[in-house]
């Protein structure tokens, strides 16, 4: 799409000039009644459309019966209106969180939604801008409910869903009350590994800090394990996985004594991009192999350890990782 | 717009939800079930059958190859059966039809959800059918499953609860019935139709019709059906004077009276009357003829009404709805002091052939009689002395049927007396006609009206006499003077032809049947009949006369704004606030706050409090207490008396 029709669409989207929940210090985005909006869904109108068609019936007709069912149905919708509206009013977004993943993998979000009106609330809809598709739940009287919705990532870093959006149709499917709701909630998107193609071992320099191949020769055969994503090629018994079932892996005894270093300078490439990548697939590896670790980048040295914190701290730094011009 | 753009209703319903939806149109089915063909009812309970056995057994849903001929079949079905696709018992059936093939390709939840609106909107050509209460009671079962159906639509989790559904659906309509009530009573109300209606949605309405043949009153009389209601605003006349004057007819081509086309010519009649007026409202069922039934004899035209130069009230348009007027009569009076030639010419009008015998007798009248008044005593005669039959099953008459009632068989009902009455004047040389209409009627004390019913139609003749104008002449009364004094029940032997509600010998029914009356003749005035004029009426009753409906629309929206304003109160008031312990609670925390101490969102009670203790020392014993109570008071036993205590601690704190 090119810019101007952008501008335009951007500009044309009304829905971006009303109002949004924000959370306060206490409490999380609470829906009030400034910030529900309610509109007639596509079968309201159908509804709609049909009421009129019996009221022109009963006038045409004379139908007083006419008349009380077409007053009726028109009542129903009036009160759905209320209903619907009452279903997603003073609901507090208490709560939205992710995990993180690795960039082109979808995140779950966690929305909680705290009820404390006493009522049930049916068949309440989260969705934000670019999640896949809008998740429902019900929320039990002065309880939580959770909704989970799928978020597509592509690039590494923080990423963030926008305002959410908050909307029921029920108890009829008539009517649609919606809300927006600004959350602090935010994606860390670790960069994409590279293709285990681009193991560590194939671009040592052998001089100094050693590199984990030449670690793991020492030490002594131990037996096979499953393969895991992120062992190494050079590990993968093809025998053993030719004669059983599924893929095995070389596990060796005592790996791995020392630490290695795993370095930005040592990445093969030109793209920045590319390099984290396979900084990433190296980490990974490393952390597979469960042995100590450090990281080295331009700006940034974490120093060799083990664990999933520490994993999740070095995946977490290639993320943020500004590239250096 | 883009809140509503995703997919989110197209999902598929459960199988509660299809069997919410069969059993509610099951319900919907059955209030058109009396009136489809048969042909139509086997189809639908087999679309019923087979969207069961779709969902119970897992098969596919029905394909175009399937469901294009079965569409095309149907409404060729229907064009044959009906003549056509217009009129309304097509459409009904075209709808029914319809609703069917939609439910065998239902998928959806948006599928299902239409399916639901048109039932609705079948639902409602139901009334075309029959107002009546049992009806607008069984519009009710319909509804609420529609609806009940339609909540069970909206919620995609499973196992949602089957009382739910059910209890929600009863609340919503309860809620909008108040709002209903309004919009009936003040929604302005238009005159209808709007544009024309099929002319079959009246063919089942009895009455008098524009001609009369032997048989047809005495057929109409098998009817129990209610004619007309009518409260007097004095005592009721005599029941012998109860002559309810419909159609006047003139003309005879030997076997028919009716009217000709030129009676509406002919010069006005005068009418004088004397003594004093019988003033009464009649509220008249729809019988798809012009006539309204008037008091012989209307000395004042109902409003909207015209009259016919020989007296016959009739509407602008055949009465296709339940209407109300009001009429004034006078039971003595002169009609036609004078005839003039035309008249008179087209009032002795006969066959040129036909019914020799009768002709006979009236020649040798008309040649030994010496007025006219001597000849009408002995047409009078013959019917008292000879011995004539009433009765409701008259054996069929030959070609010559006047002939063959007067010497033959002698048994008939009115119309053969005021038939061959009428005759037998015209051939003698004195201007007469038949009059029909309804005669008697029997009072209600319940609701102190009278109920004319259709087994009250009678036939009469009018004969013209020299300076006393047309006087009736009820010949029925010759033969059975019963039937003009005591009705139809104490006349007819074979009582048992007779619809069960015109005879006597069930008291206790008959009671019963009054009362019901009385109470279906109040839903006719006040809710079927409630109309414009109604609506005008009850806003003069109740802001006085001069209220001026043009005001009609601005007192419409307030009253629903009120409405719509007290519900939406009830409704949506905030119940956040009002947990009294939290406000209680919210108080100690903005006390903490002023101190510095702020409740982290994530910080429970206990956290909080703990935290508090550390950072402020000197209250830790209060805050202590204060968090243990607000704890016991949240999770335990709540009572009144120590949310007061409460309070007080945090007074003091």
């Amino acid at each position: 799409m090119s810019r101007p029709t952008a501008f335009i669409k951007h500009s044309l989207n009304w829905t971006r000039w009303l109002r949004t929940a924000r959370a306060d210090a206490r409490r999380g985005p609470v829906l009030t009644t400034r910030h529900i909006y309610i509109l007639p869904t596509r079968a309201g109108a159908i509804y709609g459309t049909i009421i009129i068609a019996m009221l022109l019936g009963s006038i045409n007709y004379s139908l007083s019966l006419g008349f009380v069912l077409t007053f009726l149905l028109a009542a129903l919708g009036i009160v759905c209106m209320l209903h619907t509206w009452r279903n997603l009013a003073w609901l507090e977004v208490s709560h939205c969180q992710a995990s993180p993943v690795f960039a082109g993998k979808d995140a779950a979000l966690e929305v909680r939604l705290k009820e404390s009106s006493g009522r049930m609330r049916h068949a309440i809809y989260a969705s934000c801008e670019s999640c896949l598709q809008p998740q429902s739940t019900d929320v039990p009287p002065r309880q939580s409910g959770t909704i989970t919705l799928i978020y597509p990532t592509t690039r590494r870093g923080w990423s963030e869903p926008g305002r959410l959006t908050l909307f029921t149709v029920f108890p009829l499917g008539l009517l649609q009350a919606w809300s927006y709701a600004d959350t602090d909630c935010r994606v860390l998107v670790y960069p994409r590994p590279a293709a285990s193609g681009s193991s560590h071992a194939t671009s040592t320099d052998q001089a100094g800090k050693g590199s984990r191949d030449s670690l793991l020769g020492d030490q002594d055969f131990a037996g096979l394990r499953h393969y895991r994503p992120g062992d190494s090629p050079r590990r993968i018994d093809w025998k053993a996985s030719s004669r059983e079932q599924g893929m095995y892996s070389k596990h060796f005894q005592g790996e791995p004594v020392s630490s290695a270093w795993l370095d930005w300078h040592e990445t093969k490439g030109t793209d920045g991009e590319e390099r984290i990548c396979q900084l990433v697939r190296w980490v990974m590896e490393a952390h597979q192999g469960g042995g100590r670790y450090g990281l080295r980048l331009p700006q940034l040295t974490l120093a060799a350890d083990r664990g999933e914190a520490h994993y999740h701290r070095c995946l977490q730094a290639l993320a943020l990782m500004e590239l250096p011009t | 717009m883009s809140v509503t753009r995703h997919a989110l209703r197209n999902f598929t319903p459960q199988r509660h939800d299809v069997i919410w939806l069969l059993l509610s149109l099951l319900a919907v089915w059955g209030l058109h079930i009396a009136h489809l063909p048969l042909w139509i009812n086997g189809l639908m309970a087999l679309i019923f059958g087979w969207r069961w056995l779709i969902e119970s057994r897992s098969w596919s849903l029905p394909r175009m190859p399937v469901l294009l001929p079965l569409t095309l079949l149907g409404i060729a079905g229907i064009v044959a059966s009906f003549d056509g696709l217009f009129g309304r018992d097509a459409s009904v059936a075209l709808l029914t039809l319809m609703l069917g093939l939609k439910l065998l390709e239902s998928r959806t939840s948006r599928d299902f959800m239409l399916v639901i609106f048109i039932a609705y909107f079948l639902t409602v050509n139901a009334f075309l059918f029959g107002q009546s209460m049992l009806v607008a009671a069984g519009m009710l079962i319909p509804v609420t499953g529609l609806t009940a159906a339609l909540i069970g639509l909206q919620k995609p989790q499973a196992a949602s609860d089957q009382g739910l559904q059910l209890r929600l659906a009863l609340t919503l309509l309860g809620q909008a019935i108040p709002l209903m009530l309004v919009l009936f009573v003040l929604f302005p109300r238009l005159p209808g139709p709007l544009w024309g209606v099929p002319k079959d949605s009246y063919k089942s309405m009895t009455g008098l019709s524009d001609r009369m043949r032997p048989g047809d009153i005495s057929e109409l009389s098998l009817s129990g059906a209610t004619a007309f209601r009518v409260s007097f605003a004095g005592a009721p006349p005599m029941p012998s004077q109860l002559y309810w004057r419909g159609p006047v007819f003139g003309y005879f081509d030997g076997r028919e009276w009716r009217a000709d086309a030129r009676a509406a010519y002919l010069p006005r009649e005068s009418l004088s009357v004397r003594g004093e007026p019988v003033r009464y409202s009649v509220t008249l069922e729809p019988h798809n003829q012009p006539w309204m039934l008037v008091l012989d004899m209307p000395s004042q035209l109902p409003e909207g009404a015209l009259a016919s130069p020989d007296l016959q009230i009739l509407a602008r348009e055949p009465v296709r709805t339940r209407i109300r007027y009001e009429g004034v009569s006078h039971l003595e009076y002169t009609l036609a002091d004078q005839l003039s030639p035309v008249a008179e010419r087209y009032l002795l009008q006969l066959p040129q052939q036909g019914n020799p015998k009768a002709r006979t007798l009236a020649e040798q009248w008309r040649a030994q009689l010496p007025d006219h008044q001597a000849i009408v005593e002995a047409a009078l005669r013959i019917f008292r002395q000879q011995d004539f039959y009433y009765t409701l099953t008259p054996p069929p008459l030959g070609a010559n049927s006047i002939d063959d009632f007067l010497f033959n068989s002698r048994r008939g009902f009115c119309e053969h007396y005021a038939g061959s009455f009428a005759f037998l004047m015209r051939a003698a040389g004195i201007p007469a006609r038949v009059v029909t209409g309804y005669q008697g009627g029997e009072l209600n004390p319940v609701g102190e009206y009278m109920i004319v019913r259709q087994s009250d139609a009678h036939a009469w003749t009018e004969v013209w006499l020299p300076h006393r104008g047309w006087v009736r002449v009820d010949p029925t009364a010759a033969v059975s003077p019963s039937r003009i004094e005591a009705g139809i029940a104490s006349a007819i032997s074979e009582t048992a032809s007779l619809p069960l509600l015109a005879r006597r010998d069930y008291p206790m029914l008959r009671k019963l049947y009054l009362n019901w009356d009385a109470i279906n003749n109040g839903w006719n005035q006040w809710v079927l009949g409630y109309n414009q004029q109604k609506q005008a009426e009850l806003l003069s009753r109740i802001f006085g006369a001069s209220f001026p409906l043009s005001l009609l629309t601005a007192l419409f929206i307030a009253v629903t704004a009120l409405a719509l304003g007290l519900i939406s109160w009830v409704l949506l008031r905030d119940k956040t606030t009002r947990d009294p312990l939290q406000q209680v609670y919210t108080r100690f925390l903005r006390k903490m706050a002023r101190a510095g101490l702020q409740q982290a969102p994530e910080e429970g009670a206990q956290d909080f409090s703990r935290r508090a203790q550390q950072q402020l020392p000197m209250q830790a014993a209060k805050i202590a207490a204060i968090t243990a109570l607000y704890l016991q008071l949240r999770y335990g036993r709540p009572s009144a008396a120590s949310l007061q205590m409460l309070k007080r601690q945090i007074r003091n704190l």
